[in-house]
């Protein structure tokens, strides 16, 4: 039986919690860092001393755990390419902006446990002597800017941040920094660039990684919400415990935004792979299922960004049979377990962990043509396939929704969207932007050509001969 | 017109300043100060936090005009923002739009925000507000409301004082 498996989301509705320090002291918060800031210097089997620090990034790697903020990169890894030895200050921000649609997962966490994410902030922060930290938090979140910062002079007035945390000598500011309303900023990058005062456009890498040259060209770690309190859950647990929760390669629990045509939109929390799609979707425990006794007709299974899957469609998986062999396996999309490899061996991805449900009742073009008018309005501009093509795919959509579609329209779209991604652009919202459109074009085009069709059939029948224009 | 800072918003914001290494960077939340206690960003208030952070004008324009909150009019009192996208869409979000410009007496077929022309209502399609299991949502001032019928709009809207 499938079921939740809360671990970030564990106390954060229940009766009666609430997000201040006491409460959150009561349940136990803040014993991690309390301990953290005990490490003592170890000497690993190998006869190497380990800082404390270095013990804590190793108990990180060693959990296996996956940056949950989209992109799914090893979160060990990324500690382990920071510039160490530049002699400049190192950063931490909290990527807060969630903006991808369909994506309220950090919403929960900020709003009703702060003092989880500071706490998995100062225990990160500790790791990675970063001294200077900034929650970038969307300019939507004004109710959650005030939490943050309610929490963080909470902690400061307790000692569990600021100058000398908990008399260990060790000095952590965190600030919360407000968005405006740019999709753009989350990508982090941007995220830098807007915290730095200035347009969000996002870098070039290389050279602009982050973990070199980030915020003031200094080496900086950006970490999602959800990605930052599972560190705190790392650490309590040790990496090794920690990395039997999952499955190999997707470890630790994933909180799910379900939302679209299902009876129970909400949040999931589950351990990473132990649920399918099938399962988020159609379980009681989960989504309970399609609304008013409609049929599946499609799920975008992590953000708007991620390629659809169409209801009924087979995937080709790479599996080991009982000898080892490797084999391939044809699976439904329904029965692909919910985590990062599935999603992507499939030709999609979980990104930031969003399922959007359509039924049957759903026009796929006009669904489509909502999501392409997301893209074309947060496109930054800076590059040019990025910029006209999403515009282009955005106007040609909503011409098809406005009675003006042509039967050429689905190839028309599907042109377009193969000229932006595929390092066209600086940045991945190019991939963004494309991947909707190239997948729902090539898994609905009949719908698509069905409806240019209707169009073009309609305007010649009510066109007067007059009205014809002549070849030019 | 002279555009004048009341002391305890300077003072607020010399102190979110001192979060930054760099005063540039405290740009973004000046104009969100700015914008609470004004309404909107007047060309006064860009060059009065350009001097304060020691950059251009142009550095501050050039923000007010690229991330969609920050405005350059003044609004209505109560700001009603629809979410438009996917998940809100296929609960009804186009619908209740419409519904909430008609009863408003606003053109549902116009871009951008509009305002009621006592001054009272400002209504505006926004993308995402990440709330979309709970979905149509509708943000009023800092207040979001989630799962938003007609009825409950026309509630929302009649409670405004
Ligand atoms: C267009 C775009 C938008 C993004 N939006 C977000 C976002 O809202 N929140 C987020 O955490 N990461 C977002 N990301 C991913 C970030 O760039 C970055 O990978 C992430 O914050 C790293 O944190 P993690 O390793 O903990 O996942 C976005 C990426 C792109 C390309
Ligand atoms: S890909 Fe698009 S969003 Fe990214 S930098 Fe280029 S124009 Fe901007
Ligand atoms: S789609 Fe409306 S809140 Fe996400």
């Amino acid at each position: 039986m499938p079921a939740e498996y809360r671990l970030i989301l564990k106390h954060l509705d229940e009766p009666g919690y609430e997000p201040t320090l006491a409460c959150y002291l009561r349940h136990g918060g803040y014993s991690v860092l309390r301990r953290v800031l005990a490490l003592e210097p170890r000497v690993s089997p190998e006869g190497k001393t380990l800082s404390p620090q270095e013990q804590l990034r190793q108990e990180v790697s060693l959990s296996g755990l996956r940056g949950r903020g989209g992109a799914g990169f090893s979160t060990g890894m990324k500690w382990s390419l920071v510039d160490r030895k530049s002699g400049k200050p190192i950063y931490l921000i909290c990527n807060a902006d969630e903006s991808e649609p369909g994506t309220f997962k950090d919403r929960q966490i900020i709003h009703k446990d702060p003092h989880q994410l500071l706490e998995g902030m100062v225990v990160s922060a500790y790791a990675n002597d970063v001294h200077l930290a900034y929650i970038y938090i969307r300019g939507e979140f004004p109710q959650g800017a005030k939490i943050l910062n309610q929490a963080i002079s909470e902690a400061k007035a307790a000692g569990y941040l600021g100058k000398n945390i908990l008399g260990s000598g060790y000095d952590l500011e965190i600030y919360v920094h407000r968005g405006a309303g740019a999709y753009i900023c989350g990508e982090e990058t941007g995220l830098i660039e807007s915290l730095e005062g200035k347009r969000p456009y996002p870098r070039i890498k290389p050279p602009y990684f982050p973990a070199v040259l980030g915020l003031y060209q200094c080496p900086t770690i950006v970490n999602n919400v959800e990605t930052l309190c599972a560190v705190k859950h790392v650490i309590e647990m040790g990496g090794a415990e920690y990395a039997k929760l999952g499955t190999p390669n997707n470890t630790g629990t994933r909180i799910v935004s379900l939302s679209g045509c299902v009876w129970r939109p909400g949040y999931y929390e589950i351990e990473v792979g132990k649920a399918t799609l099938r399962d988020l979707i159609f379980d009681p425990a989960f989504g309970g299922g399609l609304r008013d006794g409609r049929k599946l007709k499609a799920i975008i299974p992590g953000g708007v960004s991620a390629k659809v899957f169409k209801a009924g469609e087979k995937v080709k998986l790479k599996a080991r049979n009982a000898d080892g062999r490797e084999v391939e396996q044809e699976v439904d999309v329904l029965d692909l377990p919910y985590d990062f490899t599935s999603l992507i061996a499939a030709g999609s991805m979980s990104g930031s962990s969003a399922i959007i449900v359509l039924d049957d009742s759903v026009d796929i073009v006009e669904a489509l043509a909502n999501i392409s008018e997301f893209f074309a309005h947060e496109s930054c501009g800076q590059c040019t396939p990025c910029r006209e093509g999403s515009l282009w795919m955005a106007k040609a959509l909503h011409r098809m929704t406005h009675g003006e579609g042509r039967a050429m329209d689905a190839d028309y779209l599907a042109r377009i969207a193969d000229n932006i991604p595929g390092g066209r652009t600086i940045c991945a919202f190019g991939e963004a932007c494309s991947w909707p459109v190239q997948s729902f074009v090539a898994k609905f085009k009949e719908e698509f050509v069905a409806k240019g069709k209707a169009d073009e059939e309609r305007r010649s029948a009510s066109r007067q001969p007059a009205d014809v224009p002549s070849a030019p | 017109m002279s555009f004048v800072v009341p002391a305890a918003l300077e003072a607020e914001i010399n102190e979110l300043i001192t979060h930054y290494p760099q005063p540039r960077s405290a740009a973004g939340m000046v104009l969100h100060a700015l914008q609470d206690h004004f309404g909107f960003i007047s060309p006064e208030a860009m060059e009065w936090t350009a001097a304060k952070l020691g950059v251009q004008p142009i550095n501050i324009l050039e923000l007010v005009t690229f991330y969609p909150m920050y405005r350059q009019e003044p609004i209505g009192r109560y700001h009603l923002k629809v979410c438009r996208t996917l998940s809100c869409a296929l609960a009804g979000s186009h619908e209740l739009y419409r519904h909430l410009c008609e009863r408003l007496g606003l053109d549902a077929h116009r871009h951008g925000p509009q305002t009621t022309e006592d001054g009272r209502f400002t209504v505006e399609f926004v993308e995402c507000l990440a709330s979309c299991g709970t979905a149509p949502v509708v943000m009023v001032n800092d207040d979001l409301h989630e799962n938003v019928s007609a009825a409950k709009a026309d509630e929302i809207v009649g409670g405004c004082p």
